[in-house]
């Protein structure tokens, strides 16, 4: 015993944990206890610190990847899934509620004044939730933040259906505050949500005509995935959720019992006078949603084709936790299948993987965020705005002839230190589209320092494998980060 | 799957003498252009059975008047937005395939999309486009650009697994093209796939010209581009595909204006392609055939719109398309359960048209998973 609380002290002594001291002490004096130490114990060193901070936030900052390079993988999981305060980079920004289809009372010009609102709203918007994704200050802030990114691409709204901005902030600010919550609790005040009702054509649905669209995605897209219900649940689910509505002179959401259809439904195999709340609760019942959506975190974090056996093992340990998100993520983080070497640079980046994720690896950040919220766009990833209703597919979707070049092309902006005139002439449009001048201020002196001139150090500090194009030897400087940055790998993570 | 590990899947299945050589010739230089209709277009207001007393009743607020309609027989009319089409209405190259389905038919966009595209049963669940089934039977011909380029949208969709280009300005392209380079690197997962599209870049930027002048004018707005970008590609170099997207058609809400001003796009982007195929002297070599995930519920609904449905006419057109009416009309006396249409032809027989009759190529019941019976709109 004494010899642990010596090697706490000197842990202690070392400067880095303020906190989960004792936490330390214990997992040593059990491990030690039990006989062996194993990988998940032991410090794991920066190729796995690389790997987990990556995949669990954006990039992979060298001075947090020493950090983390001295925990075990367990302490890094628990340190990465502790509760954290709900504060915010930078405060939202301030948007008042205006009627989704206050446009069309108005005359040309108001017309055109409103559209121009929303577009500049629009793009205050995107930039901030970018800069909080850019400046998370915390690898726990950083996961939130993923976290609030994906489950926009399950809950799925779009501004571009929506057109209310504020509508859409409220939005993000719930799927935020839920991120790492319950998903139960998510789901039932995410189906309520105004700007989801808009999205989902959920505001009009009443038991004259039910709309089946709300019942089927929330079916289909929010809880059991295909195949696991039939037409006639999807029917009788839409009778429950009458009546939920969307009052749009305040943007809020409105029950309306006179819309309500309260008859005796049966959906998967329950029969009763269900209301809409009550067909979450049966839906959530279901091992099948648990499986879901710990398949889909599975291609979030660990590979494209999640294994079926885990997935149900995690699908009952998340329902086991009452839906609690870390419930998941935690038996998920720790899985043979994160750590494998067959799963690293398994999975293709996302245009925030691949422009948030350099900016942070590369210890920088624009004093514009405009272009890269332009560049997002760009690349396929238009925040607020995915595709359709099943959200970005992700995976090797995000990589095709045109989008290809498009990452290179913004990678090789984002090195120089100033934009270079652009080749020909550029239309106003486009000019307008990329959002101004990107300029970086990149110090990359500044940054090798920390691989002490080592080529190979920088290249496993920014490849998730080995680089198809072995840089030239004795290449450094930018000239290495540039094609490092360019190699084929790059595009992974 | 790649193309060398389904030839290698159709070499052990004795079916090697299927792989052409090099010298076969007929249906090589043909031109396939897919138009999709992304969203669901409502086929009912597209070519209207307008006699039909059905019609009325189930749309009492969608259905079109005959100020709206351009009759074509005695029960059918086209949408008046379509005018474009008319004259090749009139010089037979265009024909309308009634009622277009599959059994067992899928309600959900993502679903339905995937069973046209991979050419699959209601069923089964195939990870490559037909197309890509098809293309790696085919010779690559001298000055092939790539097997099929995608416009309008950045899914590859019926290209999925294919040697297949998403483009959208092809000058930007080939600027950038500079960035991507070949590696011999063997490898699969992720990284291949990156690798095979870096490799595509290559190839295609290399073949691809850019200094053919259209006279035809082209429409202004998204899909006019769409048009114009495949005209280059096809004025540029050998391709076998061409894929555009038109979207927007899923008109739960609404939907008079909105399908409207669609169908006006996609006529008068048919109509400058034509015109500039005919420059090239290709239009004689291609087939242009639309297609939806699905048709819409014949009844419409209490928001001025229609809902999910099923079968759906679609158009063939071409220098070599035989003009007229295919497939049955649309059986409102027959609506299923859900109140949606039955279909008369399955798409999989439109796909075996192009595999057999416009390509003259052998395997269609493979690539296909079964035999489906040619269709009889084209001419030679």
């Amino acid at each position: 015993m004494h010899h642990l609380l010596t090697v706490a002290a000197g842990i202690e002594g070392g400067g880095m944990f303020s906190f989960g001291l004792i936490r330390v002490g214990f997992a040593l004096c059990f491990a030690l206890l039990v006989g062996s130490v194993s990988a998940v114990a032991a410090p794991m060193g920066e190729a796995d610190a690389r790997h987990f901070l990556e995949r669990t936030g954006f990039g992979a900052p060298p001075p947090l990847v020493a950090q983390f390079a001295r925990l075990s993988r367990e302490q890094a999981v628990d340190r990465l899934l502790v509760r954290d305060s709900a504060g915010f980079h930078a405060a939202p920004p301030s948007l008042d509620y205006q009627r989704p289809s206050a446009g069309r009372d108005l005359d040309e010009s108001a017309r055109k004044a409103f559209a121009m609102q929303q577009r500049e709203q629009g793009m205050a918007l995107r930039q901030w939730w970018l800069e909080e994704m850019l400046h998370a200050s915390t690898p726990t802030r950083a996961l939130r933040e993923r976290m609030t990114l994906f489950w926009h691409n399950h809950f799925v709204s779009s501004q571009q259906k929506v057109k209310s901005v504020k509508l859409m902030l409220d939005q993000n600010l719930l799927l935020r505050r839920h991120a790492l919550g319950n998903f139960s609790v998510l789901l039932h005040s995410v189906s309520k949500d105004p700007a989801m009702l808009i999205y989902l054509d959920g505001a009009n649905s009443r038991k004259a005509s039910p709309n089946e669209n709300f019942a089927r995605e929330v079916m289909e897209l929010f809880t059991l995935g295909e195949g696991n219900y039939s037409e006639q649940d999807v029917k009788e689910a839409a009778r429950a959720f009458t009546g939920w509505s969307f009052e749009r002179e305040t943007g809020t959401y409105l029950w309306r019992p006179g819309m309500h259809d309260g008859g005796e439904k049966s959906i998967l195999g329950r029969t009763g006078s269900f209301d809409g709340d009550q067909v979450l609760d049966i839906l959530l019942a279901q091992p099948k949603t648990a499986e879901f959506i710990v398949g889909k975190l599975w291609r979030e974090f660990i590979s494209p084709t999640a294994d079926a056996t885990e997935v149900r093992r995690i699908g009952a340990a998340f329902r086991s936790a009452a839906y609690e998100v870390t419930g998941a993520l935690r038996p998920l983080l720790l899985s043979k299948a994160f750590w494998a070497p067959e799963n690293r640079g398994a999975l293709v980046k996302s245009p925030v993987d691949l422009l948030v994720g350099t900016l942070r690896t590369l210890e920088t950040s624009p004093a514009n965020t405009l272009p890269v919220v332009a560049g997002l766009r760009q690349l396929g990833q238009d925040l607020f705005a995915p595709p359709n209703v099943k959200g970005w597919p992700g995976g090797s979707a995000w990589i095709n002839t045109h989008s290809l070049l498009a990452r290179k092309q913004f990678l090789e902006r984002l090195l120089r230190a100033e934009e270079m005139a652009p080749m020909g002439p550029m239309r106003e449009d486009r000019r307008r589209d990329r959002g101004g001048r990107l300029e970086v201020h990149f110090d990359s002196l500044n940054w090798l320092n920390h691989f002490a001139q080592d080529p190979l150090r920088v290249s496993k500090a920014l490849l998730a494998l080995a680089p198809v194009e072995a840089p030239p030897t004795g290449l450094m400087g930018l000239g290495l980060i540039r094609t490092l940055l360019l190699d084929p790998v790059y595009q992974l993570k | 799957m790649e193309r060398r590990k389904f030839l290698q899947g159709v070499t052990c299945l004795g079916l090697s003498h299927l792989i052409p050589d090099l010298a076969y010739a007929t249906g090589s230089g043909r031109l396939l252009v897919l138009v999709e209709l992304k969203g669901g277009n409502d086929g009912l207001n597209t070519v209207v059975p307008y006699r039909d007393p059905r019609y009325a009743e189930l749309r009492p607020r969608l259905a079109l008047k005959p100020g709206e309609l351009l009759n074509i027989t005695d029960n059918l009319a086209l949408h008046s937005a379509l005018q474009p089409l008319m004259p090749l209405w009139q010089s037979g190259e265009l024909a309308v395939i009634q009622s277009v389905g599959y059994p067992q038919p899928n309600l959900s966009h993502f679903r339905s999309i995937e069973i046209w595209d991979t050419g699959s049963r209601s069923d089964q669940y195939l990870a490559d486009g037909w197309l890509a089934r098809a293309l790696a039977l085919r010779a690559k011909l001298p000055g092939t650009l790539a097997d099929g380029v995608a416009v309008g949208s950045s899914e590859l969709g019926p290209l999925a697994g294919s040697r297949a280009l998403v483009l959208s300005d092809p000058e930007q392209f080939r600027r950038q093209a500079r960035l991507a380079s070949n590696s011999n690197a063997m490898t699969n997962g992720a990284l291949a796939h990156v690798l095979q599209v870096e490799s595509n870049v290559v190839h295609a930027a290399s073949q691809l010209q850019l200094n053919h002048a259209f006279q035809t004018e082209f429409p202004k707005g998204g899909f006019g581009d769409v048009v114009k970008t495949a005209c280059r590609v096809a004025a540029s170099g050998n391709v076998s595909v061409l894929r555009l997207t038109l979207g927007g058609f899923d008109t739960h809400q609404n939907q008079v204006g909105t399908q409207a001003n669609l169908l006006k796009q996609l006529a008068e982007g048919l109509h400058a392609l034509r015109a500039a195929l005919l420059e090239l002297g290709r239009w004689q070599d291609t087939l242009v055939l639309t297609y939806s995930e699905f048709g819409r519920r014949p009844r419409e609904n209490q928001s001025n719109g229609t809902d999910h449905g099923t079968s759906a006419p679609h158009f063939a057109m071409g220098g070599r398309v035989k003009g007229g009416l295919f497939g049955a009309p649309p059986a409102l006396d027959r609506l299923d359960g859900n109140g949606n249409l039955p279909f008369s032809v399955d798409f999989r027989s439109v796909y075996a048209t192009v595999i057999e009759r416009w390509w003259a190529q052998a395997g269609s019941g493979e690539i296909l998973g079964g035999r489906f019976k040619p269709l009889e709109f084209l001419r030679s």
